[in-house]
This record gives C-alpha cells, sequence and structure tokens, in this order.
C-alpha cells in the first residue's frame, strides 16, 4: 500500500539539481512530488515519480548515491484544520512524523500529502476505522 | 614453499652479504669521487677523501644528499658516467616543485629489472602468470619498473599503463590477468569497478604488487577482500631507481631491501644521527652498483623502522616497515602533526572508501583543516539525522586519532580523481 520515495545525495554546487532533473526529463520521467532537505555541506532531494524502478536504475547509472525508502500517501481536506486534523489524531496514537510533503497532483476539495512515519504497524493501526484515507500507487498513477 | 628470483643472493648469509655491500660500497665511493664533482665537492667541504672511507663502517662520515641538491643539481649535476653511456631516463611525478631526473646504464637498467623480478616472483610469480601492469608508463618509475621485472620473470606482460578502466577491465577479464601492478589507490578503484559492474567472476587475479603511494595496513584487507587476492606492498624511488628498492614477501610484514645494491640507514630527521636497528626515523639509501645516477646518503623523508629479524621466506635482506608517511607528507596543523595515512585509515574502518582529500588554509591565522569525503551507498539515507549522525561518529573518530578536530565535508561518489600515478591528498593554501 505504500509507496516508493526516492532519495539522492546532492552535493552542495550550483547545478546539480538542475543535472538530475534533466536526466529525469529526458528519459520522460514525470516528478510527482519533490522535496529537498539541506545542511550547510550537503542535500537530499527526495522524490516521488511516475516510475520509481527506471528513474533509480538511470540515476545509478550516472554515479548518483540514492536511497529508496517506503511513504504513504494521504489524502487531507483542502480547508482550514484539514492537515491539523490528520497529524492531530496520529499525535494521539503516538505516531510520530519523520518529515512531510505535498504531492503536486490533487482533486478538487482535498490535497495530497507524503508522510514517512517510521513506526509502520502502529500508524496502519491507527488508520482503522479513523478517517485517514491512504492514496494508493495506482490511483496516483505510479509503476 | 618461497620463491626466489635470485636465491644465492636474496637468502644469502648476512656476513657474506656485508662483506659484499663492504666491496662494492668502496668501490662506489671511488666512482662517485671520481666522476660527481658535486659529491666530491660535498665531501671536500667536510675534509673528506676516498681514503678516509675505510669500510661500510665509516659510511656515516660521509655527506647527505637531499632532495634539493638534486633540484640544485639538475639536470646533470650528479651524473656518475658519460650521457654516450645512458639508455635511459625517468623522473619523478613532480607532485612538488621541480621534477627530479634520473639516469641509467644499460646495466643499471638490468639491475633495476632484476630488483622488480624478484618482487613479482616473491608475490608468486611465475612464466605461467599474465603481469597486468596499471602503473603509469612513462617517465614515471612504476611501469616501465615491473614492466621490465615482469619481462625477467618471463611471465605475459600487458602494458596496460593507467586510465581507461573498462578497457582495465576487459583486458583483465579477457586475457586472464593474475597479477595486477599499480598504485594502492588505482587498486582501490579498480576493485571498486569491478563490483559495480557484477565482474567478480570473470576476474582471476591473485596478487598485487601496489606502491608508490602510502597505505594503510585496512586499505590493504580491503582491496584483498574486494579482489579476492594477496595485495604485496613494494617500494622505491625515482632518485633510488624506482619500484623494487624492497619489496614485501610472504609474510606481508615489511619490506626487504635488496641490500646487495641498496645499504639502507635509518638517521635522526632533525640532528642526522645514525639511530640503531629497531628505532623509528627516517630512511637513508646509499646506491653501490648503480653507475649512471650513484646517489650516496640519499634522505628519503620516509619515515620508517628497520628489522633484521629472521624471516620466516628465507630471505636474510633486512625489512623495512611500511613508511608511516614521509617526512615530508607530514602536515603541521595548529602544531599538531598530521600523517594523511591516519585519516585514511580511519575513513576505512568507518566504512568510506579511502578516497578523501584534505584542504588546509589559515583563516585570521588559524589553520582551517577540512576533509573531503566520498557519500557512500552504506551511509546514506533518505534521514538527515542518520547521515549527520555517522558524520559525527567519523569527525569524533578523527579527532581521537589525530588529536585535533576536522571538518568532514561529504562530497559525492567518485567526485574526488581517483589517482592513476599518485593522488593527490592535499592542498595546503597557507602561505607561510
Amino acid at each position: 500500500m505504500n509507496i516508493h520515495q526516492i532519495t539522492v545525495f546532492l552535493e552542495n554546487r550550483a547545478g546539480q539539481l538542475a543535472e538530475i532533473t534533466r536526466l529525469l526529463a529526458d528519459n520522460h520521467i514525470d516528478i510527482r512530488a519533490i522535496s529537498i532537505a539541506e545542511t550547510t555541506d550537503y542535500g537530499l532531494a527526495r522524490m516521488i515519480v511516475d516510475d520509481s524502478y527506471k528513474a533509480s536504475s538511470i540515476l545509478l547509472a550516472h554515479g548518483n548515491i540514492l536511497s529508496m525508502t517506503p511513504v504513504w500517501a494521504v489524502e487531507v481536506p483542502d480547508r482550514p484544520n484539514g492537515l491539523a486534523e490528520l497529524l492531530g489524531i496520529l499525535a494521539e496514537n503516538h505516531v510520530d512524523v519523520e518529515y512531510m510533503y505535498a504531492l503536486f497532483t490533487q482533486k478538487p476539495g482535498s490535497a495530497y500529502m507524503i508522510l514517512r512515519i517510521s513506526d509502520e504497524p502502529r500508524f496502519l493501526s491507527t488508520l482503522g476505522d479513523r478517517k485517514i484515507k491512504l492514496i494508493t500507487k495506482e490511483e496516483l498513477g505510479l509503476k | 614453499m618461497p620463491n626466489y628470483y635470485q636465491p644465492e643472493i636474496e637468502t644469502m648469509p648476512y656476513e657474506e652479504l656485508r662483506a659484499l655491500q663492504n666491496e662494492r660500497f668502496l668501490k662506489q665511493v671511488q666512482h662517485v669521487w671520481d666522476n660527481v664533482p658535486y659529491y666530491r665537492a660535498k665531501m671536500e667541504e667536510k675534509g673528506l677523501t676516498p681514503d678516509d672511507i675505510q669500510s661500510i663502517d665509516d659510511l656515516h662520515k660521509l655527506p647527505f644528499l637531499k632532495k634539493d641538491d638534486l633540484r640544485e643539481a639538475y639536470p646533470y649535476g650528479l651524473l656518475g658516467t658519460p650521457l654516450s653511456e645512458c639508455v635511459r631516463i625517468q623522473s619523478t611525478s613532480g607532485t612538488t616543485g621541480k621534477r627530479v631526473v634520473a639516469f641509467y646504464t644499460q646495466n643499471d637498467v638490468d639491475l633495476w629489472e632484476d630488483c622488480c623480478a624478484r618482487a613479482i616472483v616473491a608475490a608468486g610469480g611465475t612464466k605461467e602468470d599474465v603481469v597486468h601492469v596499471a602503473y603509469g608508463y612513462g617517465l614515471f618509475t612504476g611501469g616501465a619498473g615491473l614492466h621490465g621485472g615482469s619481462h625477467k620473470v618471463g611471465c605475459l606482460t600487458l602494458p596496460m599503463s593507467s586510465g581507461n578502466t573498462d578497457r582495465q577491465l576487459m583486458f583483465m577479464a579477457d586475457l586472464g590477468s593474475t597479477i595486477l601492478c599499480c598504485t594502492p589507490s588505482y587498486a582501490a578503484y579498480l576493485a571498486e569497478s569491478i563490483h559495480e559492474r557484477g565482474l567478480q567472476d570473470q576476474i582471476h587475479l591473485k596478487a598485487g604488487i601496489f606502491g608508490a603511494e602510502a597505505w594503510s595496513e585496512d586499505m590493504r584487507h580491503d582491496i584483498e577482500n574486494k579482489l579476492g587476492i594477496k595485495a604485496y606492498d613494494i617500494y622505491g624511488l625515482t632518485e633510488t631507481s624506482g619500484p623494487g628498492v624492497a619489496f614485501e614477501c610472504c609474510e606481508q610484514s615489511g619490506m626487504h631491501i635488496n641490500e646487495d645494491h641498496f645499504i639502507a640507514e635509518i638517521i635522526d630527521p632533525d640532528t642526522g644521527e645514525v639511530l640503531p636497528e629497531g628505532s623509528k626515523g627516517e630512511l637513508v639509501f646509499t646506491a653501490i652498483t648503480k653507475q649512471a645516477f650513484p646517489l650516496l646518503r640519499y634522505r628519503t623523508r620516509d619515515i620508517c623502522v628497520l628489522s633484521r629479524a629472521k624471516c620466516s621466506c628465507g630471505r636474510t635482506h633486512v625489512k623495512m616497515s611500511k613508511p608511516m608517511g614521509r617526512s615530508d607528507d607530514m602536515l603541521i596543523i595548529r602544531g599538531v602533526n598530521v600523517f594523511p595515512s591516519q585519516i585514511e585509515t580511519v575513513l576505512l574502518q568507518q566504512g568510506y572508501p579511502a578516497n578523501y582529500q584534505i584542504i588546509v588554509d589559515r583563516v585570521n591565522n588559524t589553520d582551517t583543516f577540512e576533509i573531503m569525503v566520498e557519500m557512500t551507498p552504506d551511509i546514506f539515507s533518505d534521514s538527515l539525522a542518520k547521515i549527520t549522525a555517522a558524520e559525527k561518529e567519523l569527525v569524533g573518530a578523527l579527532k581521537s586519532m589525530l588529536g585535533i578536530s576536522a571538518k568532514v565535508k561529504l562530497v559525492a561518489p567518485k567526485s574526488i580523481t581517483r589517482s592513476e600515478g599518485k593522488a593527490v591528498r592535499v592542498i595546503d593554501k597557507r602561505k607561510i
């Protein structure tokens, strides 16, 4: 049910992200979400792409270092309190969110968020009868 | 069963060896006195003539030669034979300052190649072997020395030179290379490339002879594991002919110095005083057979220890420890002595590739010390917290090894240039 995130190591130099996105573009890979985390010396680009297997093969072949991480896509009502409600439920159940970011894709009235959760069993048990709606790879059109 | 290329010399009883050295040494002093005015002047300055040198025991009286002398005497000042007798020139890699050029007569080349042949045989080489020489060819002595040695042993010699990794691996697989000769950093790079391409099953190396750079025991284990070989160290300097001045035997604990050609001494680098066996100090060589470039008491700047302890391989020639670093490789950062080899040891222990670059600078009268280290798949993660924790651990391990703090900068894999000749490990921007 989870989806694959690709995390790529970014050296701190001008044009590195441009090179990576160009490489993906030349191989007709669509980036569906991206988030950058950085320190003063280097950064990480976390990405959801339409074909994670193809994208990772290409990135590796070009000498990048990357890791594949399972993350979750959830639907959040696009209104005040939408995200607060979701995070409130997780907090009540002691589910820590390591990081999160938004998908470019959305549908009228809803936004899609990517969540990285360390304690997955607890997260899944929280889902049960709650109002958190997971979005599948198929719904997002990911391979 | 240990193998020797020249058993009668390599296992010669010590007294005989000493007598041989003595005879050759006295002849060499006379040769230098007669033919090398530069050194003769140095002897005269000390009030010495060949008559003052009655045996090896008088060696310590002779003046030293330093790298500066070689620069000063460039190009012909230390030549011991007419140029018409010389058949070859080789030169240092010239990482610092002016290059040193060394000259060889045909006999000098022959003796040098014999030394390299001893190293190849000690590493298990026979005429059945395919020796893959991936040292640079050209002025650099690495390629020429091992190439010549390989011919002498009768091995099938692949003169690959360095670079073009794809071609290296293709020939290594297709032509069945069994012994690899190159710098240790290039061996590590080839090993990584073999694993990346999944070629392990197609490579049939059994041994490697790696030299021209300082390398640690950890790096040896890393290369041995990745390539499934025995990795042997070899030592030499262009000034004393090239690789093959000393080489490792099956014991892999120190390198036998070819004492029929070179007399080794250990001195205190500050006072120049000769130190007793077992002391750590600067290695000094006196070449006793070389005719064209006969250096007496050449200070190598390499810090090591000599040992005459009996070796199980049967060789009687003295062993030198792996150099702990060249005295001029040593950096003094914020008043603390730092050897690049210490950094290499920490990196390998912490799971990073031994490919790094040190950048030292001075800002507001304080030394800055930065080490660029390549990110590896094992340490990489989607979590910044995990990466910074690993980085912190590395910084801590470096600090406990070196005694001072270094800033670690993680860079993209393979972004630090792999050496084909010698690696550039240190960039010192300080203007002092």
